[in-house]
């Protein structure tokens, strides 16, 4: 904006009597803060680095699956088969991300000026978590979105895209519960410090060492620790209950060494709700300590 | 409307450390300095005026509202800085405090624009965009400052803002406080372990030391209480004496000096005529303004 004249004049302090804004905008304005940070938007380009890595991976995962079902028209993994896929690469980007919500804050002192504003104590902690179950879902969720669209052009008739439509839908439930437990348990976790390197580390462990449990306890003699063995980990948990609600959208080959649940395939869905809720309680009580500092 | 109002406060934390004991003291919009030594309570009643903390005991009221209860309207028309360091290094000054405008309910455009406003206000210019990381003390105090005017409060409250400057920085924060008290229209509560420094820029003065009120009264009563007179005669000091005692003025004696309380402009007249009266030679006859630091210094060295 060009001044008329290069004179500056100093019109001193002006109150504010416009409008503010209630505790929704103020939560929205947070949570919408939290995914730009995950991607590293409105951050130094070193922060983007690692997000667009993995977001790029998962995009040409994607393009090639399509490709592939487009030249040969067979479909080489389902929607819900790509979440599971991607586990490895979703723990790193948890890894990376939830610190970068969380850690930085703790270790920068800002707290104090979120808690001495409006916002009630409660929402800092669950606009963080709700950025990252986002961005985790944004992260599953589209490049099964663009198979899907790859899906639906090469289909026959409306008919065709309907049941390819059928098939997504519950891909990107399921993308969704790997969000919301992944995201639950990383956050709770880089909550814990305020040094980034360790909050990393301690996701990538908790989500990585508890997978040797799984391999121990399924090879038991016992049936009953067999079809147990997933709960010992935040990924096999997952997988559990994707086996038990999905069935055949995530086992498209019987012979391909799927856990066998038994008949236990709603006490997985209970164990991620208690996770997850378990990880939301400590995670509330841990910032309603810190608040108070 | 009284700004800040306490009535028997009392915060004991778990521990069974009490911070602060039956704490009572009623304060006026304007500059209110708030001293006492490191530990004396000062950051506690911070804390309780925000409702970070609740009270064990005892009533809180800050514009006319109870922090314990409505927390939110009250921390909607308080800004707060921080005793400590609070700034996150990557982020830019514009940036964080557009960001912190909004947290506060500023809509997205007035929150930047009211973000250049408070980082001018306090002396940032173009440096505002760059990372915070790299700016010096004096700057990074400017920042936190700026964050708790973004969003207009009527009260700021300053956890000891002159911390880790040199004394122009001092000088140059002091001077911004006292600019906001006075031009902006904002009340201003500032915190302090050093009374020389609030005592210059503040209306009122509230000491406070292990939790405990030592006094709260404007300054201007601080200091003109104790306006006293000095006389020194080159001899007769002691005629004089006992010639102002017999006219009812309670003298004091500091060396070759004799101190007498100014009451009003007829202890002037009295002194002189009692000088006249025994033809004493008068070498020097001055008011001595009292600092509020003398009011305190007895209770605090004895702290100390």
């Amino acid at each position: 904006m060009p001044e008329p004249t290069g004179v500056i004049h100093d019109i001193g302090y002006q109150r504010y009597t416009g409008p503010r804004l209630g505790r929704r905008h103020v939560f929205g304005a947070l949570y919408l803060h939290g995914v730009r940070t995950t991607f590293g938007l409105g951050r130094s380009a070193k922060a983007k680095i690692f997000p667009w890595l993995v977001v790029g991976i998962v995009l040409t995962v994607a393009a090639a699956v399509t490709a592939i079902r487009a030249q040969i028209g067979e479909a080489v993994m389902t929607y819900a088969q790509f979440a599971d896929s991607m586990s490895w690469l979703v723990i790193f980007f948890v890894a990376v991300a939830a610190p970068e919500l969380v850690s930085r804050d703790l270790r920068s002192g800002v707290l104090p000026l979120y808690f001495s504003r409006p916002l009630p104590r409660a929402d800092y902690p669950l606009a963080k978590l709700l950025a990252l179950v986002t961005a985790l879902w944004l992260l599953l969720g589209a490049p099964q979105l663009m198979m899907f669209l790859g899906a639906a052009f090469t289909a026959d008739g409306m008919r065709g895209v309907w049941d390819e439509l059928l098939d997504l839908l519950p891909g990107l439930l399921y993308a969704g519960l790997w969000a919301v437990v992944f995201a639950s348990v990383g956050l709770l976790i880089a909550s814990l410090t305020g040094k980034r390197a360790f909050a990393a580390g301690g996701i990538v462990a908790v989500f990585l060492m508890t997978t040797p449990i799984v391999g121990i306890l399924s090879v038991l003699p016992s049936q009953t620790a067999n079809q147990l063995a997933g709960l010992a980990s935040p990924s096999t948990l997952v997988q559990g209950v994707g086996i038990w609600t999905l069935g055949d959208l995530l086992i498209t080959d019987p012979d391909a060494g799927i856990p066998d649940l038994g008949s236990f395939g709603p006490v997985y869905a209970l164990a991620a709700v208690v996770l997850v809720a378990g990880c939301v309680a400590l995670l509330l009580a841990r910032y309603r300590k810190v608040a108070a500092r | 409307m009284t700004l800040i109002a306490t009535e028997s406060l009392t915060k004991v934390y778990g521990g069974g450390v009490t911070a602060l004991a039956d704490l009572t003291v009623a304060v006026e919009p304007g500059i209110v300095g708030l001293v006492g030594a490191n530990g004396a309570g000062k950051s506690t009643l911070i804390k309780l005026l925000l409702g970070l903390l609740t009270p064990t005991g005892g009533r809180i009221r800050v514009l006319g509202l109870d922090p314990s209860t409505d927390a939110a309207a009250v921390r909607a028309r308080v800004g707060y800085m921080p005793e400590h360091d609070c700034l996150p290094p990557d982020l830019s000054a514009a940036e964080l405090v557009t960001h912190l405008g909004r947290m506060s309910g500023l809509p997205r455009t007035v929150a930047r624009e009211r973000a250049s406003e408070a980082l001018r206000h306090v002396g940032l210019h173009e440096e505002r965009h760059r990372p915070v990381g790299g700016y010096s003390t004096g700057m990074k105090q400017r920042v936190k400052l700026a964050q708790a005017l973004v969003h207009d409060p009527d009260l700021l409250l300053l956890d000891e803002p002159t911390n880790g400057l040199d004394p122009a920085g001092r000088d140059a924060m002091l001077a911004l406080v006292h600019r906001i008290g006075t031009e902006f229209g904002i009340s201003v509560l500032v915190c302090s372990h050093l009374l020389g420094e609030v005592e210059r820029i503040c209306d009122t003065l509230v000491a406070i030391e292990g939790g405990r009120l030592l006094r709260a009264d404007h300054i201007a009563a601080m200091t003109s209480a104790t306006d006293v007179l000095a006389v020194e005669v080159s001899e007769g000091t002691e005629a004089l004496a006992a010639r102002l005692a017999a006219l009812d003025l309670p003298v004091g004696r500091e060396g070759r000096l004799l101190l007498v309380p100014l009451a009003d402009q007829a202890t002037y007249d009295l002194i002189l005529g009692a000088v006249a009266d025994l033809d004493l030679p008068l070498h020097r006859l001055d008011q001595r303004r009292h600092r509020v630091a003398e009011l305190f210094a007895r209770r605090e060295s004895s702290h100390a």
